[in-house]
């Protein structure tokens, strides 16, 4: 069935709002690169492909490890590492590429919060979802799914 | 009394059908160790003998004194009523608040009773005529979360009283001037449950995850326990029944329950003996519960760092007592079952399962036998600690029964609940 999430229905991004055309070329004319307009994440061991081959550019000014995560029910802000981009309602490209934009699902680290299952395991991930825009802010705020 | 355990295991039978299920080397030297039991025995208590109306709201909380003489019963109506336990009928009616009663708490020598309300009110009784005692406390701007009082063998007048509140701060009362003493400040939110322990130290928990030591001479913070990941309900130290009875000794109970008698000096010497020998060589334990359903065993008066954490528990934990000779813990939960645990070391023993909602609260016997839960599905059951099964179930009650108590005595358990009327 559904799952309840906090942020339900999200105005979808297009591609032009989400990825800027550049152009590249002797004369400029080749327009096959794109460039990431928003907030992504790219994983710990992230390598950039070689400049001639990428198609899409994450610049560096715009990749966040950390997330502001806030409990419902506690009521208390954490700033947690995240994980990674679990799915983003506008587009499966942009999940694949780790865009954080706001509604997007994201996987962080809890193992701060301390919590345990019954059979005495340490919980580590747990998923959050992105309630500002955070190409706007600076900063990515989310809250715990619980 | 003792009862005599081979590596953990209870020796029920003989020696030999204990040691056949376990593998043991013949040329190893065995050790058997002894545990002794309590030298009186309670009975089950089997049917309701009265049922009491006259609150005209739910009844939050049941108490009885610790002599058992006496029992007092807080509601949502606003009144504090005491009952006649030999007649079982109503005797007094203690009007003053003017919201709900959250807490009441007895005094270690039985002769006073502090109650606390919603509109941050802590009002004192006189058991024997009803009336008030001194002067309304006031300070806290929110609401009155718990109360405790002072142990009788660090001060046989009974003055101090420790209120916890919403607001996140607890107040030491002097009873016998009607002024606040101190205010402990340091939560940042709700504190849910205190404890005034017997070694000089003070416990506060509360919603902001964390638990705090203070010293309850100058009210200066020893230590932070943390580790609980959602807010901390409740707490039990592992002498606090003996903190609850002071210098009366269950095994010396009479049919008709009198006050104790004797010079303070005396109560002191008395409560100080008992404290001792239920406390034995280490020190303190504190348990505490909470709603990320985990239990967490600690030792506060030397680490703060947990002896163990205790998780099996399927949804939050709503109350925890240790047993009167601190051998269990037990804990009641929102998932509809109650889980004992070993007091010494936190390991699990058995699940205690039964009742069909959650179980909101729970009382020992005095010999740590017999244990009586109430529950949200409006039954008390009385469960068997040594056998690990039910053993009497009472039903009777209309509505949700919110709180439950044994007499320290272990004639009578009074139960009240949603349905206004208290039952015997």
């Amino acid at each position: 069935g559904k799952w309840e999430v906090p942020v339900p229905k999200v105005h979808a991004q297009g591609e032009t709002e989400v990825l800027k055309v550049i152009r590249t070329g002797k004369r400029k004319k080749k327009a096959w690169k794109r460039m990431v307009t928003k907030v992504c994440f790219v994983g710990d061991g992230f390598t950039r492909k070689p400049p001639k081959y990428e198609r899409f550019i994450r610049p560096m000014g715009l990749r966040f490890k950390k997330a502001h995560v806030t409990h419902p029910e506690l009521k208390a802000t954490f700033c947690l590492p995240i994980l990674g981009v679990k799915k983003n309602p506008s587009s499966p490209l942009y999940t694949t590429l780790g865009v954080i934009t706001k509604g997007t699902v994201i996987e962080v680290n809890v193992s701060e919060l301390g919590l345990v299952t019954q059979g005495g395991k340490v919980i580590w991930g747990k998923y959050a979802q992105v309630t500002n825009n955070p190409e706007n802010d600076g900063c990515i705020n989310a809250v715990l799914l619980v | 009394p003792l009862a005599f355990f081979v590596h953990d295991a209870e020796i029920v039978a003989s020696l030999e059908k204990t040691l056949a299920g376990q593998t043991v080397e013949t040329e190893k030297v065995l050790d058997i160790i002894y545990q002794p039991q309590a030298v009186f025995r309670v009975r089950a208590v089997t049917r309701c003998t009265s049922s009491l109306e006259g609150h005209t709201e739910a009844v939050i909380s049941v108490a009885f004194s610790p002599t058992g003489k006496y029992l007092a019963s807080g509601s949502g109506d606003t009144t504090v009523r005491f009952w006649d336990l030999s007649t079982e009928t109503p005797q007094f009616t203690a009007k003053g608040h003017r919201h709900w009663v959250l807490s009441i708490a007895w005094s270690p020598d039985g002769k006073k009773l502090a109650s606390g309300c919603k509109n941050s009110q802590i009002f004192l009784w006189d058991p024997a005529t009803g009336n008030q005692i001194g002067r309304v406390l006031t300070g806290h701007s929110k609401w009155i979360t718990c109360l405790c009082w002072e142990p009788l063998h660090i001060n046989p007048e009974c003055r101090y009283l420790a209120s916890a509140s919403k607001d996140g701060s607890i107040r030491i009362w002097d009873t016998l001037m009607g002024r606040c003493d101190k205010i402990l400040t340091s939560h940042t939110q709700s504190v849910t449950c205190v404890k005034w322990g017997g070694d000089g130290l003070l416990y506060s928990s509360s919603q902001d995850r964390t638990i705090k030591v203070w010293r309850s001479q100058d009210g200066v913070l020893c230590r932070t326990l943390q580790g609980h990941a959602h807010w901390v309900n409740t707490m039990a130290l592992s002498t606090d029944y003996v903190l609850r009875t002071g210098a009366f000794e269950p095994a010396e109970a009479t049919i008709n329950p009198q006050d104790v008698s004797g010079s303070l000096a005396e109560l002191k010497d008395k409560a100080q003996q008992r404290y001792d020998q239920v406390r034995g060589q280490e020190p303190e334990r504190l348990v505490s519960g909470s709603d990320d359903f985990t239990l967490f065993l600690w030792r506060p008066a030397e680490d703060k760092k947990p002896l163990e954490r205790m998780t099996g528990h399927q949804a939050l934990i709503n109350q925890v007592l240790f047993s009167p000779d601190t051998r269990i813990i037990a804990s009641a939960s929102f998932d509809k079952s109650i889980k004992l645990w070993d007091g010494r070391t936190g390991k699990y023993l058995t699940s205690l399962r039964g009742h069909v909602s959650a179980v909101y609260q729970i009382a020992w016997s005095a010999d740590s036998h017999l244990l009586v839960s109430g529950s949200s599905d409006s039954t008390l059951k009385v469960w068997d600690a040594k056998m690990k099964k039910l053993a009497i179930d009472l039903p009777g009650h209309a509505d949700e029964v919110y709180a439950t108590d044994w007499s320290p005595d272990g004639q009578r358990v009074a139960s009240g609940g949603k349905d206004k009327c208290l039952r015997m």
